[in-house]
C-alpha cells in the first residue's frame, strides 16, 4: 500500500454474501481509491473454470459504472454473471461512486406480455437477496414468480436487493411465468418502481394498501418511467390490502387504476392489526375474505387469496385452496415450490364442472350459428351470466391444460 | 517422499481412447478393451493349506490384543495389509491395526482397505513415516489430496465392490493379513454384523478378504459365546481373534436416520426418475430397483412407492445400500426382498437383523465380474449419481472436474449392468456444468449409462432406442431432451467453464470390472 493513498481518505463499502452455507451469490468489498487503477482479488470456489471470466466480467462492470481507481475484493461462492454484477454495483454504490450509473447484465429476450386476466392460481415468492433460487424457480411450473423487495429483505438490504431484482428481471429466463416484483411500502416502494420498471416486469404488487390514492401513486410512476424510456408493454398492479381499513376500502383500491389486474389480500398482518390468532381453517379472516373476492369481482378484476404458511402441511393447503376456490378466488401465493402442484389441483375445475360448461358453451355456439337470442339446453332455458360463467371456466380450463 | 524418484511411466491409448499405465505399482496391466471384452484365463488364487492341528481344538483364537495377533500373522516390510469400510465414518480398526504394525516396526505395507474415510487422514502421516508404501482403494478428502498431490510413493488404484472381489479372487492382490471389525464374533472367529453396539449390517465387503487372505484377524468388541449366529464370517476362516473396548462410533456407523432432499430442484430430479421408469413400463409387477443412499435417490424411493401404490404394481426385489425408505417397502409389502450390500441407517440394520426377508449380500454374489454370473444385471433399473457426465453418456465418479480425487467408485460400475441405468443429477452445481464435452476421469464407460435425469430435463443414450420409443409411446409429458440440448442450456446460464490443466503424470488409476484399467488420475498442482 502506498502512503499516497492512504491520506487520501478511501470510501469503502461492501455488498453481498459469502460462507461455507452461501451458494450462488458473492461478497464484494470495494474500496474507492483517487489513483492507482483498478486493483481486484479473487477467491472463489468455481476459481478453476470462471475465474478469469470473473476478473474480465468485473473489468467490464467496473467499466460501465465509470470506475476508474478502486481496489475490488471478490469472494465468490459460484454466482452467475448477473448476480455478481449486481453485487459489485451495490458495492460501488455503497461507497458513493458510480451514483446514477448502471452495470445491466446481457438481456435474455422478453416473454410475451402478460394479459390482465391471465391464469394466475399459482405466484410463487422469491426472496430478492437470494439469487439461488431465481435459475430454476421456473421450472417448477408457477403461473408466476415474485422478486420480493419487502418482507424477504432486511431493511439494511433494500438497496442491493433492487438491484439484484433489476438485474434478475433482465438476464434470467422465467419461461411461461408472470414476472411480479413486490415493492416495499410507500415511499421506500418509489425507489424500488425507479429502479426495477425499466426492466420491465408484467406485474406490481404494492403491499399494505389501504387508500386508493397509493395505487394511483403506484400507477402515476409507473406510467412515467414507461413513457420516458419507451416502454410500450402493460404492467399490471395487484394491490395487497393488509388491514381493516384496507379491507373497508376495498373497492375503491381495486378501481383506482384501470391496471389493476388483481386485488389480494395478506392475511399475517390483517389477522394482527384485528388482534386475533390466525388458523388454519381461516374463520377470524373470513368476512374480510369475502369482502375482498366481492370488491375484486365488482371492479371487473381478479381476486386472490393469501399464502399459507406451513410448507409441510400439503394436505391443509389443499383444504385451504379448495376452501378458497369455492369462495370466489382464482389463486394463492406460495412461499415453496412444494406447494404450487397442490395449489393448481385445489384451483382445478372438476371434471364435472368442465363437462358441464362445455355443453352449455356449445349449445350457446349453436344458438349463435342459428342467430337465435335465446340458449337453451335440453328442455332448460340458459341464462346470460350462465353462458358467461361457462365460457369464463372453459378458457380458464384450456389455459390449465385441461382441455384442448 | 519426493516424485523425482518416481520410475517413468509408459502410457498407452486403451479402447475409449485413454491414456493409461501400462504397468502399475511393478505389475503390468491391460488397457480397458471393452465393456464385455476381456477374456480371463487360469485359475483363481487361494491361500495356503492350513491344519487343524495348528489351531486349539478349543475353538479359542483369541489373542491379548491386535499388536500380538499381526506379529503371530508373521506381519513384516511390504505386506498387504486389508481393512473393510462396513463401520463407515465410524471405524476405529483399520487405524488400530495400520498403528500397531507402526509400533511393530515394519515398513512399506501396501494398505489395501474396501474404502477409506475421511477420518482415517492419519494414514498420510503413517506414510510420511514409511510405515505405509502406498493405498490401493478408494481415497477422498485429505489422503485423496495427498494421492493427487503426487506425494504417495505408489500408484493409486481404485476399483469398484466388485473389482476389489475379483482382483483378491484372481490373485492380483494378494492379501498378507485381513484385519476385519466385527460387531459381533466369537471365540472361534464367526462374525455377525446385525447385532451388538456397534451393529451396521452387512460384512460382505470383508468376505472374500476372509477366504482369499493368508492370515485373518477378527477384532471385535461384543464377543459372543460359540455359536455367533449367523456367521456372515466363517470363523474356519480365521486366524485370530482380539476383543478391544470399541471398535467404532456408532454415531457415525449408521445415520439415525437417513435424510430425504429438502431441494424443490432436486426433488424434481427424483419425481422425474420415477415418472420416466412408469413411463418406459420398466415399473411392472415383479421388477427390480437399485437406488443408493443419497438425497435425490432417497426421494426417488418415495415418489416411486407413492406411483407403485397408485398402479398396484409390486417389487420382486430392491437392492440396498438399504435406508428406512426400503425398509417400509418392505414392511408395505411393496417389495418381496431387499438384498442388501450395506446398511446405511438404523432402521436398517434392525430390519437386516429381524427379518427374513431383509438378506445381506456380498461382492461376490453382487457385484464380481468374473463369476458365473452375478445380481447387478438381474436389477431391472438403477438410480445413481455421479460427478460429470459427457455427451457421449461416459461418466466420471471419482474426481472433482478440477482432477482432484472425490470419491471411491463403490458399487457403481458394477451397477452399470442393470437392465436401465439412470444417472440422476443437478444440471449444475455452484455455477459449474454437470454435461461436459469429455468427463475428467472416465468410471463409466457411455455404453453402459442409458439415462440421464436431470431438472431440466431427461436425455436418453440414442443407442437405446428402446428406451425412447417406449416413452414416445407411453410418456406423458416427460421432458426428454438431446443431451446437447441440456448442456447448450446450461452453458448459456453458467457460461462456458474453463478447462482445468492436469498434470501428465499418473497417480492412480482406475480399474474396470474385469480388472482392465479404464482410466488415470494425474497429478494436480
Amino acid at each position: 500500500m502506498n502512503s499516497a493513498v492512504e491520506t487520501t481518505s478511501p470510501r469503502s463499502a461492501e455488498a453481498g454474501h459469502w460462507g461455507k452455507e452461501v451458494r450462488s451469490d458473492l461478497h464484494v468489498a470495494f474500496e474507492a481509491r483517487d489513483s492507482g487503477g483498478i486493483e481486484i482479488s479473487l477467491e472463489s470456489r468455481v476459481a478453476p473454470y470462471y475465474g478469469s471470466a470473473i476478473l474480465e466480467q468485473t473489468r467490464e462492470v467496473l467499466d460501465e459504472l465509470g470506475v476508474k481507481d478502486a481496489r475490488v475484493a471478490i469472494r465468490d461462492e459460484g454466482a452467475l454473471p448477473f448476480v455478481i454484477a449486481a453485487r459489485i454495483e451495490a458495492a460501488a454504490r455503497r461507497a458513493g461512486i458510480a451514483l446514477g450509473k448502471r452495470a445491466l447484465p446481457e438481456q435474455h429476450p422478453l416473454p410475451p406480455p402478460s394479459q390482465k386476466d391471465r391464469l394466475r392460481r399459482s405466484r410463487l415468492y422469491l426472496p430478492g437477496s437470494e439469487p439461488k433460487y431465481y435459475i430454476n424457480a421456473s421450472l417448477h411450473a408457477p403461473d408466476a414468480v415474485i422478486l420480493d423487495l419487502e418482507d424477504s429483505v432486511h431493511r439494511a438490504e433494500k438497496d442491493a436487493a433492487r438491484l439484484l431484482v433489476r438485474n434478475t428481471l433482465r438476464a434470467v429466463d422465467f419461461g411461461s411465468c408472470e414476472r411480479m416484483v413486490r415493492i416495499n411500502q410507500l415511499p421506500l416502494g418509489l425507489e424500488d418502481l425507479a429502479e426495477v420498471v425499466g426492466e420491465t416486469p408484467d406485474l406490481i404488487l404494492i403491499p399494505k394498501v389501504e387508500q386508493p390514492e397509493q395505487v394511483r401513486e403506484v400507477d402515476r410512476m409507473i406510467a412515467e418511467i414507461e413513457e420516458r424510456k419507451g416502454i410500450i408493454r402493460p404492467i399490471w398492479i395487484m394491490p395487497i390490502i393488509e388491514s381493516a381499513l384496507g379491507i373497508e376500502n376495498a373497492f375503491a383500491v381495486a378501481t383506482a387504476s384501470e391496471n389493476v389486474a388483481a386485488l389480494t389480500i395478506g392475511l399475517e398482518d390483517y389477522t394482527a392489526d384485528l388482534g386475533v390468532v390466525k388458523t388454519t381453517e381461516g374463520r377470524e379472516s373470513q368476512y374480510a375474505r369475502s369482502r375482498v373476492v366481492n370488491a375484486a369481482r365488482a371492479a371487473g378484476v381478479q381476486a386472490i387469496d393469501s399464502v399459507f404458511s406451513d410448507v409441510a402441511d400439503l394436505e391443509g393447503l389443499r383444504r385451504w385452496g379448495e376452501a378458497s376456490r369455492a369462495a370466489g378466488f382464482e389463486g394463492m401465493g406460495c412461499i415453496h415450490p412444494g406447494q404450487i402442484r397442490v395449489i393448481h389441483e385445489a384451483f382445478h375445475p372438476s371434471a364435472v364442472e368442465i363437462e358441464k360448461a362445455r355443453k352449455v358453451v356449445a349449445a350457446f355456439e349453436e344458438a349463435q350459428s342459428k342467430g337465435l337470442a335465446v340458449v337453451s339446453l335440453g328442455s332448460k332455458m340458459i341464462d346470460p351470466p350462465v353462458v358467461q360463467r361457462a365460457l369464463k371456466l372453459v378458457e380458464r380450463a384450456k389455459a390449465m391444460g385441461a382441455i384442448s | 517422499m519426493s516424485a523425482s524418484v518416481k520410475e517413468r511411466v509408459e502410457l498407452a491409448h486403451n479402447a475409449v481412447g485413454r491414456k493409461v499405465p501400462t504397468m502399475v505399482n511393478g505389475k503390468p496391466q491391460i488397457p480397458f478393451l471393452g465393456a464385455r471384452k476381456f477374456q480371463p484365463h487360469g485359475r483363481k488364487a487361494a491361500p495356503a493349506i492350513c491344519s487343524n492341528k495348528d489351531y486349539p481344538d478349543s475353538g479359542d483364537k483369541r489373542v491379548a490384543d491386535l499388536e500380538t495377533a499381526l506379529r503371530k500373522c508373521g506381519l513384516r516390510d511390504g505386506m498387504v495389509i486389508s481393512n473393510h469400510h462396513h463401520l463407515r465414518d465410524g471405524d476405529k480398526v483399520a487405524l488400530m491395526a495400520l498403528e500397531a504394525a507402526a509400533r511393530i516396526g515394519v515398513k512399506d505395507l501396501m494398505w489395501f482397505p474396501s474404502a477409506s474415510f475421511p477420518s482415517q487422514k492419519s494414514a498420510i502421516e503413517l506414510m510420511e513415516k514409511g510405515v505405509i508404501h502406498h493405498i490401493e482403494g478408494s481415497m477422498n478428502g485429505p489422503l485423496g489430496d495427498y494421492c493427487t498431490q503426487g506425494k504417495m510413493r505408489g500408484m493409486g488404484v481404485l476399483r469398484s465392490h466388485g473389482g476389489r472381489y475379483q482382483a483378491i479372487q484372481d490373485g492380483e492382490v494378494h492379501i498378507d493379513v485381513a484385519v476385519i471389525a466385527a460387531p459381533t464374533a466369537d471365540f472361534f472367529g464367526n462374525a455377525d454384523g446385525s447385532h451388538g453396539k456397534s451393529a451396521c449390517g452387512s460384512l460382505g465387503f470383508a468376505l472374500a478378504d476372509s477366504i482369499y487372505a493368508d492370515r485373518v484377524i477378527v477384532v471385535t468388541d461384543n464377543l459372543a459365546p460359540f455359536p455367533c449366529v449367523p456367521w456372515q464370517i466363517q470363523g474356519n476362516n480365521v486366524d485370530f481373534v482380539v476383543e478391544v473396548e470399541s471398535i467404532g462410533d456408532p454415531a457415525k456407523i449408521v445415520s439415525g436416520t437417513t435424510q430425504i432432499t429438502r431441494s424443490p430442484d432436486r426433488l424434481r430430479i427424483a419425481e422425474l426418475v420415477a415418472r420416466f421408469l412408469r413411463a418406459a413400463g420398466i415399473m411392472k409387477n415383479g421388477f427390480s430397483f437399485q437406488a443408493g443412499s443419497g438425497g435425490i435417490a432417497l426421494a426417488f424411493v418415495e415418489y416411486l412407492k407413492q406411483m407403485m401404490k397408485q398402479d398396484g404394481v409390486k417389487a420382486r426385489f430392491v437392492r440396498g445400500g438399504s435406508t428406512k425408505f426400503l425398509v417400509e417397502l418392505l414392511r408395505e409389502g411393496l417389495t418381496d426382498y431387499i438384498l442388501d450390500g450395506q446398511t446405511f441407517d438404523l432402521d436398517g440394520v434392525k430390519s437386516i437383523a429381524n427379518d427374513p426377508r431383509h438378506v445381506a449380500t456380498s461382492p461376490f454374489t453382487s457385484y464380481n465380474y468374473h463369476g458365473k454370473g452375478n445380481f447387478a444385471s438381474l436389477v431391472d433399473a438403477v438410480v445413481l449419481g455421479a460427478t460429470e457426465v459427457d455427451v457421449n453418456f461416459n461418466a466420471n465418479v471419482v474426481t472433482h472436474s478440477d482432477g482432484r480425487l472425490l470419491h471411491g467408485i463403490g458399487g457403481w460400475q458394477n451397477c452399470l449392468f442393470a437392465g436401465c441405468t439412470i444417472l440422476a443429477l443437478p444440471s449444475f452445481r455452484d455455477r459449474i456444468p454437470v454435461i461436459v464435452d469429455e468427463v475428467t476421469t472416465m468410471t463409466g464407460p457411455g455404453e453402459m449409462i442409458d439415462v440421464v435425469v436431470t431438472e431440466r430435463g431427461i436425455a436418453i443414450n440414442p443407442q437405446r432406442t428402446d428406451l425412447l420409443h417406449a416413452v414416445a409411446v407411453q410418456g406423458p409429458k416427460l421432458p426428454i431432451r438431446p443431451i446437447q440440448d441440456i448442456k447448450a442450456e446450461v452453458e448459456k446460464i453458467c457460461g462456458k467453464p474453463a478447462r482445468p490443466k492436469l498434470g501428465d503424470r499418473p497417480c492412480a488409476v482406475v480399474k474396470w470390472v474385469d480388472g482392465t484399467v479404464l482410466d488415470t488420475v494425474w497429478q494436480v498442482g
